[in-house]
């Protein structure tokens, strides 16, 4: 038999039938839905009169639209009519379908990416769909995550399949102990510098090396969730005792005779020896500097010791004129010059325990600088924000002057309340620099919790490692 | 033989610029309708517009933006859009194509698109196609603010017509038939219903875990 993938294995053990053009029917283990990419889909369903396929493989939450505070309100909490109704709409399609739901109300409410894995919802070697890019992320347990669609939600809803083609294998290695206080956020954010927005496009990477290997699932979790901002739809961390430990005692998962049995699945799902990558890219962990972006794509980054580069430096030069436009940015500014606003701890990137953790350890005794006009931290589900709250992390926070708050996605995308305001300059552990994503001409500089804890002490970007 | 396809040929608009990202296709405040329609008005709504925009708000009382070229009355009815690289780029709302769409593209031409976008135009009837560098290259160089051109877009063949030019592009053949005959993807997968059922019998029997 010929060497496999992990991506291969993944690929073989869901393939349900191939179609006459080519494309496959994938069966999905796992859907996670939200309120803003389902509601299309579920009367799509409605007006085929039929029901959802599997519904025990469904859990849905809000989490896009959901406002960060005043969270015992509950819906009466959303003010903005047209969220509450698209809150409202998900309730409404719950309650239709009996699907397992994690309420406002619920402590186990959260970012759909970081209640999965929580919850035990996400395990290794499963398919796991949701209508958001992101949910690459949960390819850090040796699942086949994937993105999509509205029109693809309905078809798994309806079908419990994926029509999909097989990409291609990417193999990303890094080797190496990480220099201190730079994390997986500095990695992936590395990483779409060196290969580009578009560099995973048509592929799954698989992450590998000792680097990868000694980071915490956290840690997992936020390099493959940035899988997609280097095009790659999905990205995936081979399982090890690392994540068993992790998935061991979750309420979803598997527990007793059932985890064992799992677990002599679960250790095959690596790739062979000899398997045949179509890219592969070998990093050096030395190579790895906390990182900033300074424009408007997730690959406009450079290390922390660096300027804000030349337009004239790169092919499209007019791409990148427009960016430092937008951004406010003249070249040749070194990036610790660069002042802030707003500070955002928070989204399905950089929101979970880990995270929160570093950012209080850099944090304590310490104070905001006087420039900086508002900072956020928003704990990625509820669960989250209790256990914070057990470590006392959140005196921390508030001690500092950030605004301690509840779980959502909140200004990583400003469908929510928390946005920035014009031309307002922010450091922010989210995942895309996009124009106008935290807010109407809003500035987002992407950096990991470390370094937006050490941005809020300066009220400036300072490598984290002088703090 | 050629034999253009109407519904994809017409006029087009070109927006020289990679990475085009579906915030700016559709910016986050329009995602909250729990409709597929009624998004054009706001498509590329921070490019198009001075101010800020709301949703359900009346667009004829805001300041638009006349140097871009959506505003342009001579591209009013354009049907094709011409972008650069990774077009589609980021996040997988589907609300991006359905604003092209509902604004009257038909096709969108660009030299690379990011996955899950590409996927998302087929399943709502819009042609994504790629061209090479160099021929998106000379449709840039020639294109005029001042005169609307057309493209004509024979699918069959996969050739796609601009002045003197033909460009060859690929598509495979369940896509190209999806947009031919309209084909209800779903209704197509649901006849798989006893392979699909007969999988997940022995799936289940190999993963118990799995399943409640």
């Amino acid at each position: 038999m010929s060497s496999k993938t992990l991506y291969d294995k993944l690929w073989d053990a869901h393939h349900v039938a191939k179609r006459d053009d080519g494309s496959s029917l994938i069966y999905i283990d796992r859907h996670l839905i939200h309120e803003v990419t389902s509601p299309q889909a579920f009367d799509g369903l409605r007006e085929r009169k039929i029901e959802p396929w599997r519904v025990d493989s469904i859990i849905a939450t809000p989490d896009h639209n959901v406002p960060t505070e005043n969270r015992a309100k509950g819906l009466k909490g959303i003010s903005d009519s047209t969220s509450k109704l698209q809150v409202l709409t998900l309730e409404e399609n719950v309650k239709k379908y009996d699907l397992n739901f994690f309420s406002l109300g619920d402590e186990r409410q959260g970012i759909v990416h970081v209640i999965g894995p929580e919850q035990g919802l996400t395990l290794p070697g499963m398919t796991v769909v949701c209508g958001d890019s992101h949910t690459s992320t949960h390819g850090a347990f040796g699942a086949l995550a994937m993105g999509i669609g509205t029109s693809e939600v309905e078809h798994v809803l309806a079908t419990q399949c994926l029509i999909a083609y097989k990409q291609k294998n990417m193999r990303i290695n890094i080797e190496g102990d990480l220099l201190e206080r730079v994390s997986a956020k500095d990695v992936t954010m590395f990483i779409i510098g060196q290969i580009g927005t578009a560099g995973g496009t048509g592929f799954n990477i698989e992450y590998a090396g000792s680097t990868i290997e000694n980071l915490s699932m956290e840690g997992r979790m936020t390099l493959c969730n940035m899988s997609i901002e280097a095009g790659a739809r999905s990205g995936m961390v081979a399982p090890d005792q690392t994540t068993f430990d992790y998935i061991k005692g979750k309420p979803f998962a598997p527990s007793g005779d059932q985890f064992d049995k799992a677990l002599d699945t679960w250790i095959s799902l690596k790739s062979d020896p000899g398997a045949v990558f179509d890219n592969e890219f070998s990093f050096s962990s030395e190579q790895i500097l906390p990182q900033v972006t300074w424009g408007t794509s997730p690959e406009m980054v450079s290390s922390i010791d660096e300027k804000v580069p030349e337009p004239r430096d790169f092919k499209n030069k007019e791409n990148y004129e427009d960016a430092l436009n937008y951004m406010g940015l003249k070249p040749g500014t070194k990036l610790t010059d660069i002042s802030l606003d707003q500070i955002f701890i928070g989204s399905c990137t950089n929101s979970r325990i880990e995270d929160l953790r570093i950012a209080a350890e850099i944090l304590k005794g310490n104070k905001l600088a006087k420039n900086i006009k508002r900072a956020l931290v928003v704990p990625g589900s509820g669960l989250v924000k209790k256990q914070a709250e057990e470590e006392g992390l959140h005196e921390i926070f508030i001690d500092a002057g950030f605004s301690w708050r509840d779980a959502g996605c909140s200004m990583c995308l400003g469908m929510n309340p928390d946005q920035l305001n014009q031309e307002e300059r922010c450091a922010s552990t989210s995942n895309r620099n996009f124009e106008g994503r935290q807010g109407y001409k809003g500035r987002t500089h992407l950096v990991s919790p470390a370094m937006a804890a050490a941005a809020a002490i300066e009220g400036r970007f300072i490598d984290v490692r002088e703090i | 033989m050629k034999q253009i396809s109407n519904e994809f040929s017409g006029t087009f608009i070109c927006l020289d610029k990679s990475n085009v990202d579906t915030d700016q296709i559709i910016p986050k405040q329009f995602l909250k309708s729990i409709k597929k329609t009624g998004f054009g008005d706001n498509l590329f709504d921070g490019w198009r517009y001075l101010d800020e925009g709301t949703i359900d708000q009346e667009t004829s009382s805001r300041m638009v933006n006349k140097d871009f070229i959506f505003n342009n009355k001579l591209f009013a009815d354009s049907n094709i859009l011409v972008s650069g690289e990774n077009f589609g780029c980021g996040s997988s709302r589907e609300h991006a194509v359905w604003a092209l769409k509902d604004f009257g593209i038909k096709t969108v031409i660009a030299g690379s698109f990011a996955d899950i976008f590409y996927n998302n135009c087929f399943k709502n009837g819009l042609l994504a196609l790629c061209l090479k560098k160099s021929e998106i290259s000379k449709i840039f160089e020639n294109f005029n603010e001042n005169s609307a051109q057309s493209i004509e877009i024979d699918l069959i063949n996969q050739v796609l017509y601009y002045g003197d030019s033909e460009f060859k592009f690929e598509l495979d053949d369940y896509k190209k038939k999806c947009l031919l005959e309209g084909l209800d993807e779903i209704g197509a997968s649901l006849k798989f219903t006893d392979q699909i059922k007969s999988f997940e019998k022995n799936y289940q029997i190999k993963n118990p875990w799995l399943f409640k």
